[in-house]
């Protein structure tokens, strides 16, 4: 047996010190690991845990996706607007459409006009928040008949005893990590990623990559907003903003570089865990609510940090 | 003789597309308020003019931060918190200090955090989108502990009457905005910090081979963003009269829109402050004239998310900007 500790820290420390984090606060709170509780966070993180699958793709590629919180909000207003128009089944098959073109619209722009990504999706924000207050005139949305639809089974049903949106995340993630693990996608994902330019002369179209990578994220988000709408049972105008940040913190929590080429989806499916769990665990300890936000700050800081001086061999750079 | 004159002539000629080439948002500028004194018959007044300019002052002072820390080839998305705690601390220090300590202080707050966000980047080796994202949650969550959750309220309103200095139609936030931007356009070109910028940011490697101390420089330029960014919030503290926890919310995103509009790439290694002056006056004018047409908030939104793709699309076009991400 050759157990190499030294090794697995560097993989597995920020696991480790997620776990050791979790038995602390379970040590000094009787509700934090029952049942109950877990499953409640794991609710809580499925919305902007659908949204990060699709953002890891994105990032992955070294790009990023800073459009998603005001998709959601567009997406959710879309599916609820619609839900009271035209039925539950055609409001979702919208939603999913709408999703499914922004996401292409978003990946015309970087990957075949090859615009910097960065600011395309920053435009898209604002575009897409415009388009929102355009569509919904300014109002709220509800859903109607909230109490006798089956629609409500995305947000609030349960399976098993499981709350279905946990079922759908992990389901997503399980879909996603095979996409990516075992495709000849998911392999170009990595290339474009690690080197934009080899992966080009191995003969990967880092085009169409990068533009599927946008569709996955549209996509995901509009299963997001799918469950929004469901759990919420109707939409404000402003119901995604600041998503964008708390998925992106989430997916480079779990270690996802930036730089594209190296990260996962179960390090996303950790990071963006850590985060409910974490938030979760302070309010149950009696911090005041904003001061998980600070904590938010030092546990991204830290994460990355040591993941990067992991990588590199020493600490500081 | 002629000769000498005519190819001094084309120089000259030369010399203006060039620029114009560079810095084609002064002409896009141009054409919006031309658009505007068209459309409007209350835009192309002096009233209008000075206003614009006092509206577009407070995103202004906030891109001249993020230019020099662009230019750099890195980016600062912390700004919009870090103006909602100087402005909450010039506020709600001011009764058991008076007004100038708190002011001096909420400044205070602002390099010293800059200062961090420049200090992370440089010894960790980390992205600063990373390191300035957690900023942003991180010091939105000490102002949110700091307020109470509550707006402050100014006791001594004659607070709100310091910036009401006006030359004609300029203010005093907008003659700071433009004090302010000179400064450091002077520093960009003619001080040995302003050259080490714009290497760091084209040739991070090279810089370093040079002699130039990267590490350090980077820190002073996160901590001059910081710095702007607390004269900013103070500034609109004194605007207000209250300090709000949500003050300055996505304004990091407005005042990267304006930089970009500018020319500036976020690849580093170029822009200057003419480039961010120009687009943060085309913000301000696009903002300003749509409003005055009685347009919807939305299509406020949705134009300026198409002039900025259309402006990316431009420099590209233009200048032949290569790298995709």
């Amino acid at each position: 047996m050759n157990f190499d500790l030294n090794a697995m820290l560097r993989r597995h420390g920020l696991v480790l010190a997620f776990l050791v984090f979790l038995v602390g606060v379970a040590l000094n709170t009787d509700a934090f690991l029952t049942p109950g509780n877990i499953l409640d966070v794991l609710r809580q993180v499925s919305i902007t845990g659908m949204m990060a699958l699709g953002v890891t793709f994105v990032v992955l590629t070294g790009r990023l996706d800073l459009s998603v919180g005001s998709m959601l909000t567009l997406l959710t207003v879309i599916v609820v607007d619609q839900h009271n128009i035209s039925g539950p089944f055609p409001a979702i098959v919208m939603t999913l459409i709408a999703g499914l073109a922004i996401g292409a619209f978003n990946g015309l722009l970087i990957g075949f006009v090859r615009l910097n990504a960065l600011i395309v999706t920053l435009a898209m924000l604002s575009f897409l928040q415009g388009l929102v207050l355009f569509y919904s005139g300014g109002s709220n949305v509800n859903v109607q008949n909230a109490q006798s639809t089956w629609f409500a089974v995305f947000g609030r049903g349960n399976f098993l005893g499981i709350p279905v949106p946990v079922i759908l995340f992990l389901l997503g993630a399980v879909v996603a990590g095979l996409v990516l693990q075992f495709t000849t996608f998911g392999r170009r994902v990595y290339g474009v990623g690690g080197n934009e330019t080899a992966s080009i002369f191995s003969g990967i179209d880092a085009r169409w990559t990068v533009f599927w990578t946008y569709v996955i994220s549209g996509f995901t988000t509009a299963i997001a907003a799918v469950i929004m709408g469901s759990r919420v049972m109707g939409a404000q105008n402003t119901i995604g903003q600041g998503y964008e940040l708390t998925v992106l913190a989430g997916v480079i929590l779990g270690g996802t570089s930036m730089l594209g080429g190296s990260g996962s989806i179960w390090r996303t499916v950790i990071g963006i865990s850590m985060l409910g769990f974490i938030q979760n665990g302070l309010l149950l300890l009696g911090f005041p609510y904003y001061v998980q936000w600070l904590v938010t700050w030092a546990v991204i800081i830290i994460a990355v940090w040591i993941d990067l001086g992991a990588k590199r061999g020493r600490i500081f750079a | 003789m002629t000769d000498m004159v005519s190819t001094q002539k084309k120089n000259v000629v030369h010399h203006v597309v060039s620029w114009l080439l560079r810095n084609h948002i002064w002409v896009f500028l141009a054409l919006t308020m031309a658009v505007f004194s068209f459309a409007s018959p209350y835009f192309l007044t002096l009233n209008n003019i000075g206003n614009i300019l006092t509206q577009g002052a407070f995103i202004g002072i906030l891109a001249i931060g993020m230019t020099m820390v662009m230019i750099d080839g890195e980016i600062d998305l912390s700004v919009g918190a870090i103006l909602a705690l100087a402005s909450a601390l010039a506020i709600g220090l001011q009764d058991h200090m008076g007004t100038w300590p708190a002011v001096f202080l909420g400044l205070m707050s602002g390099a010293a955090l800059g200062f961090v966000n420049g200090s992370l980047v440089a010894l960790s080796g980390m992205h600063s989108f990373i390191v300035t994202l957690g900023g942003l949650i991180g010091i939105r969550g000490i102002v949110f502990v700091y307020t109470g959750e509550n707006a402050l309220m100014v006791q001594d309103f004659s607070y709100t009457e310091i910036p009401e200095i006006y030359i004609g139609p300029l203010s005093l936030t907008a003659m700071l905005f433009f004090a302010l931007a000179l400064f450091f356009q002077w520093v960009l070109t003619s001080t040995r910090h302003g050259r080490e910028t714009y290497a760091v940011g084209d040739n991070i490697e090279a810089a370093h081979d040079a002699g130039i101390n990267v590490k350090r420089h980077k820190i002073i330029n996160f901590t001059i963003c910081g710095t702007m960014a607390a004269v900013c919030g103070i500034l609109l503290s004194m605007r207000l009269g209250t300090a709000e926890p949500n003050a300055g919310k996505i304004w990091e995103l407005w005042t990267i829109i304006a930089v970009v509009l500018g020319g500036i790439r976020l690849t580093g290694g170029f822009g200057s402050m003419w480039m961010t002056i120009g687009g943060v006056l085309t913000l301000a004018v696009l903002r300003n004239g749509l409003r005055l047409l009685n347009t919807p908030n939305y299509v406020e939104l949705m134009v300026m998310g198409a002039v900025l793709v259309l402006a990316l699309s431009l420099d590209k076009l233009l200048n032949h900007q290569e790298d995709g991400r």
